[in-house]
């Protein structure tokens, strides 16, 4: 096996059981070790669910309330880039599952490389996320109480915005991983310096998986440029980034202003007032029949459509921040393939936050139909 | 299926990579299922009512295909398996519970019309 012997100098105490090198010393043997910590992983992926089944309550209540403002909503969501992050996400479940494999079968180096491929479609799945957030915002596309559509894309104001053509927002929404690709890399060259060598190849492997995420921005904004600038009527119902251009083109200002000004007053009064506008609105509506969906005018718009962008926010930002939490795992992970720590007796961390990562796209699997589906 | 290696210890089964790309295939097809329904579904005179369901049909398919082979639950203890689907029962029960109970909503308790609940009787 490829363990370092360098480790077994405190293992002295466990002669007695024939441990392995990883077997604590409170397990009488490799197997009740391994059910164990399975046992303890899916009690885990349990609470895990129990956390996200408040938000599908939540979007489960305000759908079922407000119908309308789910159907006027999706439209502003680009199937298409939420299509590309699912096979993106599946991509990475099927190569942490090889790397499972691997390291089932003790074999580290590709076990090390296919948990590399899955961190770096993990970084891709937020470089595309990146991309539709600050889409949304550069639109006031925000939570109901900042909800302030104004289908105008503002003028980048940063030089880098200016010169690639993108949104201020995905600017400053590449700063850290940017910052975070330097830092490996030199701490990188670093290592490699001092003769530390496997060090310098994990912060390598490092500044590769944060690498992804650019990936992730550049084809989120092809995929967003080539969806918006398609004209084809035929497509018209799928594509949310279409309308808007029509009506940034033909809509004068002072209209929207007119109508923010006006929501904006609106939701000063009282509740009261509020419930009847609000269900008179629905009522006028009809369900669609007095909407269209491939123009949305921003006065026949549900003045609470924002309700759908609190919930899609809560819910993929917390799914976002999964994400982040298992590439720091699958970091760790990436660290003892490089050390040979997996033999076929030992895999269980391997085995536990695959499961994880798995439960991270299971989520996903649900969200991707809920909110970007919706017809 | 998982392989038999004679000199793996009971507890470690590695899923074969052809099963494993096989699931990944079928995932990729029902995602591409999945858009296809919801961009075409109207289109091919799929009623409205039929979308939503079968969306959620197709994501269980594939959350199925997920928890199966690459979650290993087939060959997991059914402990295990319980443990999780127990999880799942209580979600069901927390959306039942809260959507039985929309009905006692404050704006639906506003929007009730006392002087119809006459006709609404009679109606009935």
């Amino acid at each position: 096996m490829a363990v370092a012997d360098s480790h077994d100098t405190h293992d002295d105490h466990h002669d007695l059981h024939d441990h392995g090198e990883f077997i604590a010393h409170h397990f009488d043997s490799a197997e009740q070790q391994f059910d164990s910590g399975k046992l303890g992983i899916w009690l885990f992926l349990v609470t895990e669910v129990l956390f996200f089944s408040g938000l599908f309550v939540a979007y489960s209540l305000y759908r079922t309330n407000n119908p309308v403002v789910f159907e006027q909503a999706h439209v502003f969501l680009n199937k298409y880039l939420g299509g590309l992050n699912t096979i993106v996400l599946l991509f990475s479940s099927l190569t942490m599952a090889l790397g499972v494999r691997s390291a089932q079968l003790g074999r580290n180096k590709n076990c090390s490389i296919y948990i590399l491929i899955t961190m770096v479609c993990a970084t891709m799945f937020l470089g595309v996320k990146a991309v539709e957030y600050s889409h949304k915002w550069d639109m006031g596309i925000l939570v109901r109480s900042a909800f302030d559509l104004t289908y105008t894309h503002p003028v980048p104001t940063t030089e880098i915005g200016k010169s690639l053509h993108i949104s201020d927002y995905l600017v400053y929404l590449c700063v850290i991983p940017a910052l975070l690709i330097a830092g490996f890399v030199v701490a990188s060259v670093i290592s490699k310096l001092i003769n530390k060598n496997m060090l310098a190849k994990f912060m390598m492997a490092m500044a590769i998986t944060v690498g992804g995420y650019f990936l992730g921005v550049g084809i989120g904004v092809i995929f967003m440029n080539a969806t918006e600038g398609e004209t084809g009527s035929s497509h018209a119902s799928a594509i949310a980034e279409q309308p808007l251009r029509l009506l940034a083109s033909t809509q004068d200002d002072h209209s929207a202003d007119d109508h923010n000004k006006a929501a904006g007053d609106s939701k000063h009064d009282g509740e009261h007032a509020h419930n009847e506008e609000h269900f008179g609105a629905h009522a006028a509506n009809g369900g669609e029949a007095s909407f269209d969906a491939h123009h949305p005018d921003p006065s026949k718009l549900d003045r609470d459509i924002g309700i759908f962008f609190s919930i899609y926010y809560c819910m993929t930002g917390l799914h976002a921040i999964h994400i982040i939490a298992g590439i720091i795992a699958l970091g760790w992970l990436y660290w003892r393939s490089l050390l040979g720590h997996w033999r076929t007796d030992y895999f269980g961390p391997v085995d536990y936050v695959g499961l994880y990562w798995h439960l991270v796209d299971l989520i996903w699997i649900y969200l991707f139909p809920l909110l970007y589906l919706i017809d | 299926m998982s392989e038999h290696h004679d000199d793996l210890p009971g507890f470690c089964h590695p899923v074969s990579t052809k099963l494993l790309f096989g699931v990944f295939f079928g995932l990729i097809g029902l995602t591409i299922l999945t858009v296809a329904t919801s961009a075409l579904g109207s289109a091919l005179g799929m009623p409205p009512a039929f979308a939503f369901p079968l969306a959620m049909v197709i994501a269980t398919m594939k959350a199925f295909l997920v928890c199966a082979f690459f979650m290993h639950m087939y060959w997991d203890k059914s402990f295990n398996v319980l443990a999780f689907l127990s999880s799942l029962l209580f979600v069901t029960l927390f959306i039942g519970m809260t959507m039985m109970d929309t009905g006692e909503n404050q704006h639906t308790i506003e929007a009730f019309d006392i002087n119809n609940l006459a006709n609404v009787e009679v109606s009935e």
